[in-house]
């Protein structure tokens, strides 16, 4: 094991709080770009193979966040061979489903691909203070990604 | 020479500011609904119409019809959308006549033809409300990806129900889903857009 002198040591710590400072200022400081505001959920080809087939089936969370002047667009694309129920309506084989939204607010949707027949969508305000910005920094950083 | 010159600029010029224009336009003109690419045909069917008609979607080519699903029992989702689609119909005024709201029951028991006739004169005349069997009426829903379940409460049942409206353009294709809770103000502008195309 290697011992540190203790002068070293406390600089050490120094740097990373420093670091982990600054880390945190800029995240709660600088303003979030994005490239785009979709959010996009696919049904893959062969989806209702699977499905036939027994295969248990999980594209759709059962909550899906959004946030105003970020990412507020949900897109939805069936690339299966048959029509699905997916989010809130019956799409067709290649069709996609492009829905804005302009208010924050809890929407739920029926949904077939789903165990509760429910999807919800939670759209939230933008996040103009530094504490909200890090806040959607931070989940950003930790939610599964998917799409 | 120089008038020449600047003769060229603006051939070449305009143009390009026409084609600049008509992007924005385009960028300008989406819709607030929920927009499906490519569009389908809207599915027809054929119901009893609350105006003594057979209802189908073909008696209204060459108009703009928002479809919804509902229940004239329904005590909060129903009178808010026909609120604000009456006030969308108010709202455009010499273009009025050239929207259809249709609205089709997910209740056949309690909603008949006069029934719906009665309770749709509450929000705007021209509203078109359609009734059937429970089977032709859930064939139209399985058509459109509506859900309507059925829940009995203490006195009676009632209906949890899809609450976005269809929009339907002027030549039948099903083109947007408007989700609950949208202004009159929206509907407007979304319905000014189909006009337009």
């Amino acid at each position: 094991m290697i011992e540190l002198h203790p002068s070293r040591r406390a600089w050490i710590l120094v740097v990373l709080a420093s670091f982990g400072l600054g880390l945190t200022a800029w995240a709660a400081l600088t303003p979030i770009r994005l490239d785009s505001r979709e959010k996009i959920f696919e049904i893959p080809k062969g989806t209702w193979a699977r499905r036939m087939a027994g295969q248990p089936v999980e594209i759709l969370p059962d909550h899906i966040r959004l946030t105003l002047g970020l990412r507020d667009v949900l897109v939805l694309e069936n690339r299966d061979d048959v029509p699905q129920i997916f989010g809130p309506t019956l799409m067709m084989p290649g069709q996609s489903f492009r829905l804005p939204f302009a208010q924050a607010s809890t929407y739920a949707f029926a949904c077939t691909a789903h165990a509760s027949g429910q999807m919800t969508i939670l759209v939230e305000p933008f996040p103009a203070t530094p504490w909200a910005r890090l806040r959607w920094r931070v989940r950003e950083l930790f939610e599964p990604k998917r799409s | 020479m120089e008038a020449r010159r600047s003769k060229r600029f603006l051939v070449t010029l305009l143009p390009l500011l026409l084609l600049g224009s008509v992007a924005v336009a385009t960028e300008d003109e989406a819709l607030v609904a929920g927009v499906f690419s490519p569009p389908r045909a809207a599915p027809e069917f054929s119901l009893r119409g609350s105006d003594g008609k057979e209802l189908n979607l073909g008696r209204f080519r060459g108009k703009v019809v928002i479809l919804e699903f509902g229940f004239t029992s329904c005590p909060d989702v129903c009178p808010t959308t026909l609120v604000a689609l009456a006030e969308a119909h108010k709202k455009l005024g010499p273009e009025a006549d050239q929207l259809q709201v249709v609205y089709v029951t997910v209740d056949p028991e309690r909603d008949d033809v006069a029934r719906l006739r009665e309770y749709l004169a509450a929000f705007d005349p021209t509203f078109v409300g359609g009734t059937g069997t429970a089977e032709e009426l859930a064939a139209v829903r399985r058509s459109y990806g509506v859900a309507a379940n059925k829940t009995t409460t203490g006195d009676g049942y009632t209906f949890a129900h899809s609450s976005y409206t269809c929009l339907i353009d002027r030549t039948g294709s099903l083109r947007a889903l408007m989700p609950y809770g949208h202004s009159s103000d929206d509907y407007v502008h979304d319905v000014r857009i189909l006009l337009k195309q």
